[in-house]
């Protein structure tokens, strides 16, 4: 028995010998990271763009953040505040975060109250053009309570109150390095912005913008045995083929970001047997988006496109329906995304809760209905195979960027839709543009100078509520606000808005999470959106790199400290 | 001679201020927003805010004016005081500052000039060194196999884009063998023998990319012009005084023909700072053509308008040295 056990004892030691031979900081060595658009600047308050927020959250991290299943963790926070544990106010107007003990930034100083309130200064000074002010939309103030807590106060009653201080977009700053660099200055502190002080597991040793950027271990991590890796290469740059090929064909890199490749060429990266392609769903959609108002260019600059002037054709339902029914998600996928999509009927694909079945039925293709739904609405087959109705011809005007996949998807949506008698005029648009949202462009999403146009959206965190507003009458871009606007399909249903008002007021999870559903049914059942893929997230890691754990709620490299080299 | 230069170079600076403007124009006229990189998960009224903060509320006139001062008074003079390292000659102030990374653009294209220099220039200097012997002795020899392999190579180089044989390249010599790293390392520092192999590694398929493309060109201008000048009356009175061919041909011939390809190989010089654009984004070295291309597509307004008035100057400033070298090897031209 004895010896058993002394047998048992040693297995469990042999066991553990991995385990400690990672326990001490820095062991596994050099980390190589490719992002095939490079970072600009390391402050995510200055730039919005994914490659900035991510690259500058393995240094500066926020109180907390989003796991791999779309829950709230406390990172730099003690615990998450909620109603049930006093943290959040009973009339949903504050909130009171307590910051762990002995927090250190990685200069060696003390983490206090002062930087998170300084934090939420930094990006809600009015000339500061702050990219996350989004996040601190009616944040009334920051009240410092003790060292380690602060209290925000919000102007109006938030049900979802965990906008400020969390997730990677919107971290804690350093107080003493950006206190002279608020609003108009903000730019100007190049050095603050290059090289942030933080609390993460690494730091910056040196940043060249727009290439590369090098960090090594934060000696003053909260955790002695971790970050595991002593150094990393962030290399920024190129394109996504050749990133995927540095990790999967040649091994030169342990981790490449977000490769949005065809399916094929993933697979045939994959079998160079160096890495492999990893993959995780969040919220992003692929849609097309149907344009309710007239954008004839016969039409005067001031009405066309605009509700003033309704669609002559896509304002009857049934052409809307006949147009989502013809469509074969299911090959969609296969052709454009292999294992990073599904096919969606849903806006909001995610997180569980949100997610309504009542519109899986768009998962069939159904060309008969898609055809007697367009008999039904007076169009009939002319000559050339195009319906016609009293003289004119059903064409469409599909509008989308510039991207082998979306140039894909419109080359078999025109044969679907050719085939249940709607033309399909092709355009595609250089993302640049088309995204650029400059009032003087024709050719911009929000201005839609098309019938129909595709691209992809999401929202951030797992609250749809913002999301879902998008879609309230007044919303939509048009001249007088100079084409800025997120109701972008010009649609207008009063009992929506008061829809959205009611789930702005409620506070319990199941409740939001059925008016959420019943906002999505409505948009889907409209007809309004036509969603086509939930279109997930792809990266490839070494096969020499563990502890990698995709996240498409927050940062990629939110558990950096946690990887390891096997 | 003096009065020629100095003509030149007065000339050159409405000739710059009407590009400068130009660039700007064209650039506040294209479409493209330096907000269209941010996710549509920022909403329009922080991307406006965003936009102001660039300072793009401004009117277009007001704006140019601004840039023009930065870019003829306090940028250079940061860069004096970078280079003598005299502190009190900076211009305090802002500096021009890039959209996407709110940095010095001067500091920027300090960084990213050596990777350039060291590849584009590199492979011209290597290009040179190669085109010229093959054209000498491709003329020499005109019609011979040497004269019919190097014509053939020099096709070779002028047709195949790079955009054509870097990709080629990477898949022969990296995938397939393994023998170059296809991402090269911007941060190495030659320190050491390992280090300078490595260097030496990483730079030479984008290096023999570009050797190919410069020396195609040199070659057929080098052999062109030795053609020229082989069939000349002075060549035949050379060998009738009974010099060897090898003078007559390195030090009659030679010098005569160099005088067009050094005005080509002159023209070219600003090239090499442009970079090669596209053999850069292929192999990831991160040089100016790679800045460049990166700015436009992020709308970049400072960058690619500085960018592009740096490159503009260039190629003025080479164009009156390549006039100037014609009248110091050809004491035939006179400007005066």
């Amino acid at each position: 028995m004895k010896r058993t056990m002394a047998l048992f004892g040693a297995a469990t030691a042999l066991a553990m010998m991995p385990l400690a031979a990672h326990a001490e900081r820095g062991a596994s060595g050099h980390l190589n990271i490719i992002y095939w658009q490079a970072p600009s600047i390391l402050n995510p308050y200055l730039s919005g763009g994914t490659k900035d927020v991510e690259s500058s959250s393995l240094v500066l991290e926020p109180l907390a953040r989003y796991n791999q299943n779309g829950e709230l963790v406390a990172w730099l926070a003690e615990s998450i505040p909620t109603v049930e544990n006093g943290g959040v106010a009973e009339d949903l107007t504050s909130i009171t975060w307590t910051l762990r003990e002995g927090l250190l930034w990685s200069d060696g100083t003390p983490v206090t109250s002062a930087d998170v309130a300084f934090s939420a200064e930094y990006c809600m000074h009015p000339e500061g053009g702050c990219a996350q002010a989004a996040r601190y939309q009616d944040v009334e103030s920051v009240e410092i309570v003790d060292e380690r807590t602060v209290t925000v106060h919000f102007s109006v009653p938030k049900p979802v109150p965990y906008g400020p201080f969390v997730t990677a977009q919107s971290p804690i700053i350093q107080r003493a390095q950006f206190e002279n660099c608020t609003g108009a200055r903000a730019p100007e502190c190049t050095d603050a912005n290059f090289y942030p002080i933080g609390t993460g597991a690494f730091r910056v040793v040196d940043f060249r913008p727009n290439d590369v950027i090098s960090f090594e271990a934060n000696q003053n991590y909260r955790d002695p045995a971790l970050p595991h890796f002593a150094t990393i290469t962030f290399k920024g740059g190129g394109d996504a083929a050749s990133a995927g090929r540095a990790v999967m064909e040649t091994g030169e890199m342990d981790y490449a970001w977000n490769l949005q490749l065809a399916p094929d060429v993933i697979a045939t990266m994959a079998q160079g047997g160096r890495g492999v392609p990893i993959s995780a769903f969040g919220t992003l959609v692929e849609r097309i988006e149907v344009n309710m108002t007239d954008p004839s260019p016969d039409l005067p600059p001031e009405i066309r496109s605009t509700r003033a002037a309704p669609h002559p054709v896509l304002s009857d339902i049934r052409v809307r329906e006949a147009l989502s029914r013809a469509i074969d998600r299911e090959l969609l996928v296969e052709v454009g995304y292999g294992q990073a999509g599904r096919p969606s009927c849903n806006l909001v694909p995610a997180p569980p809760i949100f997610r309504s079945d009542a519109n899986d039925n768009c998962l069939e293709q159904d060309l008969d209905r898609a055809r007697a739904l367009l008999d039904e609405a007076g169009w009939v087959v002319g000559a050339d195979g195009i319906r016609v109705r009293d003289g004119r011809r059903l064409t469409i005007d599909y509008m989308t960027s510039t991207n082998a996949v979306r140039q894909d998807f419109q080359a078999l949506i025109q044969q679907w839709w050719r085939e249940i008698g709607v033309e399909a005029n092709l355009r595609n648009i250089n993302a640049s543009v088309f995204f650029g949202g400059d009032p003087g462009s024709p050719d911009t999403f929000q201005k839609f100078y098309a019938d129909v146009s595709m691209y992809a959206n999401n929202f951030p965190g797992t609250d749809p509520e913002a999301y879902l507003g998008a879609y309230r009458c007044g919303f939509e871009p048009r001249p007088e606000t100079q084409w800025q606007g997120e109701n972008i399909n010009r649609f207008c249903d009063p009992a929506y808005d008061a829809l959205h008002l009611q789930l702005a007021q409620t506070a319990s999870i199941e409740e939001r999470g059925r008016i959420g559903r019943e906002l999505n049914d409505i948009l889907m059942q409209n007809y309004i959106i036509i969603p086509l893929v939930d279109r997930g997230r792809l990266s490839a890691h070494s096969n020499t790199l563990g502890g990698v754990v995709l996240n498409t709620w927050d940062s990629e490299l939110w558990n950096v400290a946690e990887w390891h080299r096997l | 001679m003096f009065t020629f230069t100095m003509r030149r170079l007065l000339l050159a600076i409405p000739t710059l201020l009407f590009i400068a403007l130009v660039i700007f124009l064209l650039l506040e006229l294209s479409p493209g927003d330096p907000m269209s990189d941010m996710p549509l998960t920022i909403p329009p009224e922080v991307r406006q805010q965003m936009r102001l903060a660039l300072g793009l509320g401004e009117a277009w006139y007001i704006r140019f004016y601004k840039w023009l001062y930065l870019f003829s008074v306090v940028e250079p003079s940061h860069v004096l005081a970078n280079m003598t390292g005299y502190d009190w000659l900076r211009v305090e102030g802002q500096r021009i500052l890039s959209f996407q990374t709110r940095s010095p653009v001067a500091d920027i294209i300090a960084q990213r000039l050596p990777q350039t220099l060291w590849v584009v220039g590199l492979s011209y200097l290597f290009g040179i060194l190669v085109a010229v012997p093959i054209g000498i002795y491709s003329a020499y020899r005109q019609y011979s196999w040497f004269d019919q392999a190097g014509t053939f190579v020099s096709m070779v180089g002028f047709s195949l884009p790079t955009f054509f044989t870097g990709p080629l390249l990477i898949l022969i010599c990296s995938i397939c063998v393994g023998w170059f790293p296809i991402i090269s390392d911007t941060t190495l520092v030659v320190d050491s023998w390992a280090n300078f192999l490595k260097q030496l590694r990483q730079m030479a398929m984008p290096v023999f990319v570009l050797t190919l493309y410069n020396a195609a060109q040199i070659t057929r201008f080098m052999r062109a012009s030795m053609l020229d000048n082989l069939t000349q009356d002075y060549v035949r009175t050379a060998r009738a005084k009974g010099m060897t061919e090898r003078i007559v041909v390195l030090v009659h011939v030679l010098r005569n023909s160099l005088i067009p390809v050094v005005t080509v190989i002159a023209l070219g010089i600003p090239t090499i700072f442009t970079g090669a654009i596209i053999t850069e984004q292929v192999f990831r070295v991160n040089g100016l053509g790679a800045l460049l291309i990166g700015a436009i597509y992020g709308s970049d307004i400072p960058m690619v308008l500085t960018l592009s008035v740096v490159f503009a100057i260039l190629i003025v400033l080479f164009n009156l040295i390549a006039d100037i070298l014609y009248a110091v090897l050809d004491p035939r031209i006179r400007y005066d």
